[in-house]
């Protein structure tokens, strides 16, 4: 897509004004920010929301960046919900946002450590992979049932208020606004990850490995630099979620939890840091929308879409979803455009 | 001393020699070629020389350091830079973007997540510079998978120049592009600075003599012949291998 | 001792059964088949059915399971399958999870959660004790199907017509298409083949594995484990591969429960570590 900017512009302008938060961005956090009072009664879901769109923006980051494929984004997830949940109940650490990063510290370290996985080998290798540590925390996480509760998960986890002050009620008022806020923190700081020439290399190392080395660009360093960051991130999503339901249980290092996050980044479109919050809105949405329906089987009719789009062809959804942005960006709006298609 | 050096370079893969005793001397700022029927091991010898393949035997010298155990992107670094003989581009980005990141890169940026692309004037400077130098201006917002052959392969060199090497190395450079493009392409590889080492594979004769001022011939993985353009072209031998050539095909 | 290691092969045998099936799919057609558990299940539902509601002989309701199942991947393989051969991995990925999912709650839907048993015939219950180890008949039994499964594989594969144009399709499928050979329908072929025999070890090992709707997804890792470690060029390799994870599966189990599986992940983790394209595989990169 070429950008439409008058001949005379210097290049530095040119990338200055990409980076800017254009009005369409601006006025999505302000609306989403406006939710607490639009929908007091739907925090709740929100929250679930807030919370899968960090996550998936955690995938987006690899995924749509650097172009690494995973499936076990949730062993980052779990453990951190784990971490997180077990120092509140055994009162290691108290604060919420203190615990908060340390889980999140604690999910980056072992993305740190398995990023090396990730480095060598095919597509299919670094799926069974990722696949397998994620399956095989979740079988840790079932054998040390006297830790970590087994299959009935953890209990007896309270949270304590935020900074002494913001207790979490009942119906997740105070979840939801920090949920929120916690997103909105840790968007921003992807965001300048993104714009910055660390994020350019990133994108090249999707495009072309062997190229990326050519022009010096140490590409193991910056994979395994932005596997971790990915998997930071994708641990405070997880912690957030012990700490807004007071529970974490083995689901979370589930496979239907990280095909989920695939299937909303594909609804939502990778490589523009909204796919994964556009995506889990509608996401959450159809899931709502179809447990009214019918409550037992939402497996089956996640199961029937994944078909569906693989079908029709992510190009074609692609194109839909660049078809849209397009014509958002028509009412001023100037998201990032790279809208690269998925694997290849 | 030269520039760039091999000593006595082998590389072996199962049965097959595609290198053996190569040592070749290249002094600072010359116009070196390397020439040689098709299958004669160049591009064995260009992926040798930056690191994309290990050798079996021998060493390399980058001005006077062995750089035979360096990675490809830290003999980058030290100023050895390529291009290759089918373009390695970034379909997605921009030849702003592409080269802005080796630039980026070069001056040792690469790892700053938080400073904004484009946030430092200099570097921004000499990204434009480059993008005029190699007459990309009227692309450099365009998606690299949409812009014709030509200007690709002109982005392919120029990219390579991104890194300021002090070696470049480039891999049949008019291979393929269209013959409306070519001189664009064969001025633009002219105008290199003098202070840049160029060694050059080529198929393309034309381009070989007016450009190389020493020509190095390599068959079968060893180098049959070296000297001065007008030597090696009246060279018997070289005839032989060429003519040989023709004759078969 | 001995017995473990009975009846880790036992296990691995029939995991070697249940996994060929994704191997040759993935070394044939470079195609991720991560539905393939939904065959076994369908298998063993099958039996369940035939042998538990409507008293057919044990002995007949694996055949039919296999046939059955077999049929079930021609049918969904030319109407689903063969227009996902030609994307990514990621889409294959994508759209085999998508049938897992389905085929789990479908079955949930019909069958119900709670696990089957299929009732075994009175003349496998109970064991034999050979030299001080215990034998559970039902495992020799499957060690004796199985094995004979195995070798009858390799003859097929080895000494048949057949056999020659599919190891020709798995070694370069363009130049086998160039030499005449139908590429299309030896895949359609082998992956019912391979489906069948999937559906055949969901029926053998419902005693053992447990049978319920979300077998899938619980043994997809085991498949996976097997195809990365004994790679796809052979089936020696996932066969070595699948003893290797059986007795260390049973192994780990006993010896140190805390830690079972954890052996196993343990084990791929390391195999892939070392060797990416698994531990048989050619070296020539896929």
């Amino acid at each position: 897509m070429s950008a439409m900017i008058p001949p005379t512009d210097g290049v530095a302008a040119f990338l200055a004004r990409r980076a800017r938060w254009s009005p369409l961005e601006i006025a999505f956090w302000v609306f989403a920010f406006a939710t607490i009072w639009l929908f007091p009664g739907k925090h709740l879901i929100l929250t679930e929301t807030a919370i899968l769109a960090l996550f998936a923006l955690s995938l987006d980051l690899i995924l749509g960046y650097a172009g690494i494929i995973s499936l076990g984004q949730a062993a980052f997830f779990g453990l951190a919900g784990y971490v997180s949940g077990l120092v509140a109940k055994y009162g290691i650490v108290d604060e919420p946002v203190v615990a908060l990063v340390l889980s999140g510290l604690v999910a980056a370290a072992l993305g740190f450590v398995t990023s090396f996985l990730v480095l060598r080998g095919s597509d299919l290798t670094r799926l069974m992979v990722t696949l397998g540590v994620a399956l095989m925390l979740g079988e840790l996480a079932n054998r040390y049932s006297n830790i970590t509760g087994g299959a009935d998960g953890l209990q007896g986890v309270t949270i304590a208020p935020i900074f002494g002050v913001f207790r979490f009620d009942m119906f997740g008022h105070t979840g939801y606004v920090y949920c929120l806020i916690v997103l909105f923190v840790c968007f921003v700081v992807v965001r300048r990850i993104v714009y910055s020439p660390f994020g350019l290399s990133l994108r090249s190392l999707k495009g072309n490995t062997l190229r990326a080395s050519a022009i010096g660009i140490p590409v193991n360093r910056r994979l395994v630099a932005v596997y971790t960051v990915s998997a930071g991130i994708a641990g405070i999503a997880g912690a957030l979620l012990t700490q807004t339901t007071a529970f974490c249980s083995l689901d979370v290092f589930s496979l239907e939890r990280s095909a989920d996050l695939l299937l909303v980044l594909i609804i939502g479109g990778t490589g523009y840091l909204y796919g994964g919050l556009i995506g889990a809105v509608i996401y959450k949405f159809l899931q709502d929308w179809i447990a009214s329906l019918t409550p037992q089987y939402w497996q089956f009719w996640i199961g029937l879409v994944l078909v569906a789009i693989v079908l029709i062809g992510r190009e074609r959804v692609d194109g839909w979803v660049a078809a849209v942005r397009a014509a958002l960006a028509g009412l001023g709006g100037r998201l990032v455009t790279r809208s690269a298609a998925l694997g290849g | 001393m030269p520039i760039l050096e091999t000593i006595g370079l082998e590389k072996r893969f199962g049965g097959v020699t595609a290198a053996h005793g190569v040592s070749l001397a290249i002094e600072k700022g010359a116009r070196h070629a390397l020439i040689g029927p098709n299958g004669a091991g160049k591009t064995t010898l260009i992926n040798l020389l930056t690191g994309v393949l290990k050798p079996t035997a021998g060493s390399i010298m980058l001005d006077g350091r062995d750089i035979t155990a360096l990675a490809p992107y830290q003999r980058v670094r030290l100023g050895m830079a390529r291009t290759f003989q089918i373009n390695q581009l970034f379909s997605d980005l921009t030849p702003l973007e592409t080269i802005g990141l080796a630039v980026s890169e070069r001056v040792g940026l690469g790892s700053d997540w938080w400073r904004l692309v484009g946030s430092r004037p200099a570097v921004t400077d000499e990204i434009v510079e480059i993008v005029e130098r190699f007459r990309l201006t009227d692309v450099m917002h365009e998606r690299t998978a949409i812009l014709p052959y030509g200007k690709q392969r002109l982005l392919e060199i120029a990219l390579a120049f991104a890194c300021r090497p002090h070696v470049l190395l480039l891999d049949e450079p008019a291979a393929g592009v269209p013959d409306a493009e070519r001189h664009e392409l064969l001025a633009t590889i002219a105008a290199l600075p003098e202070d840049v080492t160029v060694l050059l594979i080529e198929h393309d004769m034309d381009l070989v003599f007016s450009f190389a001022d020493r020509i190095s011939v390599l068959v079968n993985g060893g180098l049959l012949v070296e000297g001065a353009p007008e030597d090696v072209a009246r060279d018997p031998r070289v005839k032989a291998v060429y003519l040989g050539e023709e004759l078969d095909a | 001792m001995l017995t473990i290691l009975f009846d880790g092969l036992a296990y691995g045998m029939l995991l070697f059964v249940l996994a060929c099936g994704l191997s040759v799919t993935l070394g044939l057609m470079n195609f991720i088949n991560l539905a393939h558990g939904a065959f076994a299940m369908a298998g063993g539902y099958c039996t369940v059915i035939l042998v538990n509601r409507l008293g057919v002989p044990f002995a007949l309701g694996l055949p039919i399971a296999f046939l059955v199942t077999a049929a079930l991947g021609a049918l969904l393989e030319r109407t689903l399958y063969v227009h996902v051969y030609r994307r990514s991995h990621l889409d294959q990925v994508l759209f085999t999870i998508g049938l897992v999912f389905m085929s789990v709650a479908a079955v949930d839907y019909v069958m119900g959660s709670s696990q089957q048993f299929v009732l075994i015939p009175e003349a496998l219950q109970g064991h034999f004790i050979v030299f001080g180890i215990g034998m559970s008949k039902y495992r020799l039994l499957i060690i004796l199907i199985c094995g004979l499964l195995t070798v009858a594989l390799q003859l097929i594969i080895g000494k048949t017509r057949f056999g020659s144009r599919l190891r020709a399709a798995v070694d370069d499928q363009r130049v086998a298409r160039g030499l005449g050979i139908n590429v299309g329908a030896v895949f359609a072929i082998t992956f019912a083949f391979g489906s069948g025999l999937a559906g055949l070890g969901g029926a053998l090992g419902a005693e053992i594995l447990g049978l319920d709707p979300t077998f899938p997804l619980k043994y997809l890792i085991y498949f996976l484990i097997v195809v990365t470690v004994g790679g796809t060029s052979s089936i020696i390799g996932p066969f070595v591969a699948s003893i290797l994870l059986g007795i260390a599966d049973v192994a780990g189990k006993y010896y140190a429960p805390k830690l079972g599986a954890f052996v196993i992940y343990t084990i791929m983790i390391a195999v892939l570590i070392w060797r990416p394209q698994g531990l048989f595989a050619r070296s020539a990169a896929r």
